[in-house]
């Protein structure tokens, strides 16, 4: 079973920051960038004020990414009391190693958790489970 | 970093749990009262005698609040540390630095039946809701993954692909556990022993992690008394002299999702606070003669016996089988109180059971047991200690 909400619930929303707000800005255009160093030219996630290479906080800049990546581990909520209750057991949780090197955590959107493995091609699209919040996501994609 | 500061100046002299139970109905208050009054009673000492007092930071209950209900009147250090146990190596540290004669540490929770975001998802919810900013949880929370036992399931995921092991195996270590707990009276959970097919089919929780993986939630309290060695002599119990204490943080931590580090499967915390560790005792792994390790979620206390030296990386788990190495008359005797898993999760309660192999008084005692290590913080800042008999 793809991805499915429990209406009435809300989700809940990601804590913005100024620090990750051009993360957020983005995704609600459904465009996708990344943070990176341009003195050290190294990806950073999760978003921060510094990088922790040249400690430079005037060198941290948004660009553009693809949004492809590769499995790294997956998770899947099978136990009523201890997953989200806005969301249909049994719903999956991906870490994805992106191709800029850096990971981040999402839903699979499209796959049975059966048909997600490690090493699983997969890009960002994006959802929008209730009113006003809008997230990126995973879906598979052709290797 | 060389001179060995801390070792052997400080003692753990007493202790004591209230009960522990599923549902206490009792407020975090009032087991912090009992559990430090029946500690300090414990080593043979008066209220007036503490003069220090450290908590973690998570403990709800102010040490202003604490002093005025069990007459700590005049207390010259407080203080809250970090995660797991480590608010123990402040004691020791103000002790040894001449601050103070005698703290008390405690850890009070309901954590079977309170409000905590580890519990399950409501809570968490509702600490949100509340603007509580427990951890940073942007990217997590947004799609289901919240709590600890989530988090920690993929790092599981991770290590048991990179590794190739077969997961039906972790189930030794709950195994054991269970036969230890179901000797423990303190123990909550097992009343009897399970087998390895009650693991492969107990229900899973967040595969790959089953229920029987994930240490339950306790209420109750436990307080910890520490003072100086040379005064530990002469008081009414067997001392567990500190040879070593020492803690860990690494690149890109996390408590539980530290999914931005090289490597996942792996907690170089542990690593590098158990190299401190046993390079401050002065000892090697193998004079650890009982070990208690942080068995919150059991797949890590493989990885811990990995980091830690016990065995090569990516074997920890097959350190387990059978359990032969890990129980009480093995190789290194593991979590003899039942652990985490088997006695609820509650930092403390695994320096509680250290101490027991000291003083002689386990319900699994290790025959002549005259060192005992004990772990805290597997999975986000880890500590620990070294403890002998004087
Ligand atoms: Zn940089």
């Amino acid at each position: 079973m793809p991805l499915e909400y429990v209406p009435g619930i809300p989700i809940l929303r990601p804590y913005v920051d100024p620090d990750n707000k051009p993360f957020w800005d983005a995704v609600d255009r459904h465009e996708f960038v990344l943070q990176r160093c341009s003195n050290c030219d190294v990806f950073l996630q999760p978003p921060r004020p510094m990088c922790p290479h040249c400690l430079s906080m005037d060198s941290l800049e948004w660009v553009p990414s693809a949004g492809r990546g590769e499995v790294y581990s997956f998770v899947v909520f099978e136990a009523d009391r201890m997953a989200y209750p806005g969301m249909k057991i049994p719903y999956v949780v991906v870490l994805v190693e992106m191709e800029e090197g850096v990971r981040l955590t999402a839903n699979i959107i499209d796959s049975e958790p059966d048909e997600v493995y490690i090493g699983m091609p997969v890009e960002v699209t994006y959802n929008s489970p209730m009113e006003g919040l809008t997230l990126y996501q995973f879906k598979k994609r052709a290797s | 970093m060389t001179e060995r500061t801390l070792k052997d100046k400080t003692a753990i002299v007493g202790i004591a749990t209230t009960d522990l139970a599923r549902d206490g109905g009792r407020t975090e208050y009032s087991l912090a009262c009992e559990a430090v009054t029946r500690a300090v009673e414990d080593a043979g000492l008066e209220m007036a005698d503490i003069d220090g007092i450290v908590k973690d930071i998570s403990d709800g209950i102010d040490p202003m609040y604490l002093q005025k209900a069990v007459g700590i009147d005049n207390a010259q250090y407080c203080s809250d540390s970090h995660w797991g146990t480590s608010a123990l190596m402040t004691g020791a540290t103000a002790i040894a630095a001449g601050i103070c004669n005698a703290v008390v540490y405690y850890r009070c929770l309901n954590g079977g039946s309170g409000r905590r975001a580890g519990n399950d998802f409501r809570a968490a919810r509702e600490m949100q809701d509340e603007g509580l900013d427990l951890l940073r949880y942007d990217f997590y929370s947004p799609f289901g993954l919240l709590t600890p036992d989530g988090l920690a399931a993929m790092t599981a995921r991770r290590y048991l692909h990179v590794h190739g092991i077969d997961a039906d195996q972790v189930g030794w270590i709950p195994v054991v556990a269970s036969e230890y707990a179901a000797k423990n009276p303190d123990a909550v959970f097992f009343d009897e022993a399970i087998g390895l097919d009650d693991y492969t089919r107990s229900a899973l929780r967040v595969d790959p992690l089953r229920d029987l993986d994930c240490a339950p939630g306790v209420d109750g309290g436990l307080a910890i008394v520490l003072t100086r060695a040379d005064r530990a002599k002469s008081l009414r119990q067997k001392a567990a002299v500190v040879m070593g204490v020492a803690q860990g943080t690494s690149t890109e931590g996390e408590l539980l999702s530290n999914y931005s580090r090289p490597d996942i499967a792996a907690l170089p915390e542990v690593r590098l606070m158990g190299e401190e560790l046993f390079r401050v005792a002065g000892i090697d792994r193998g004079d650890i003669n009982v070990a208690q390790l942080d068995d919150r979620y059991a797949p890590y206390v493989a990885m811990q016996l990995e980091e830690l030296g016990f065995c090569e990386r990516g074997s920890g788990v097959a350190f387990c089988e059978k359990g032969e190495r890990i129980r009480v008359d093995g190789d290194l005797p593991l979590n003899t109180g039942g652990g985490f898993l088997g006695g609820g999760f509650t930092y403390g309660l695994n320096v509680i059971e250290a101490v027991r192999q000291i003083r002689g008084t386990s319900s699994s005692q290790v025959e002549d047991a005259e060192i005992s290590l004990v772990v805290s913080g597997a999975g986000g800042p880890a500590d620990g200690l070294i403890l002998r008999r004087d």
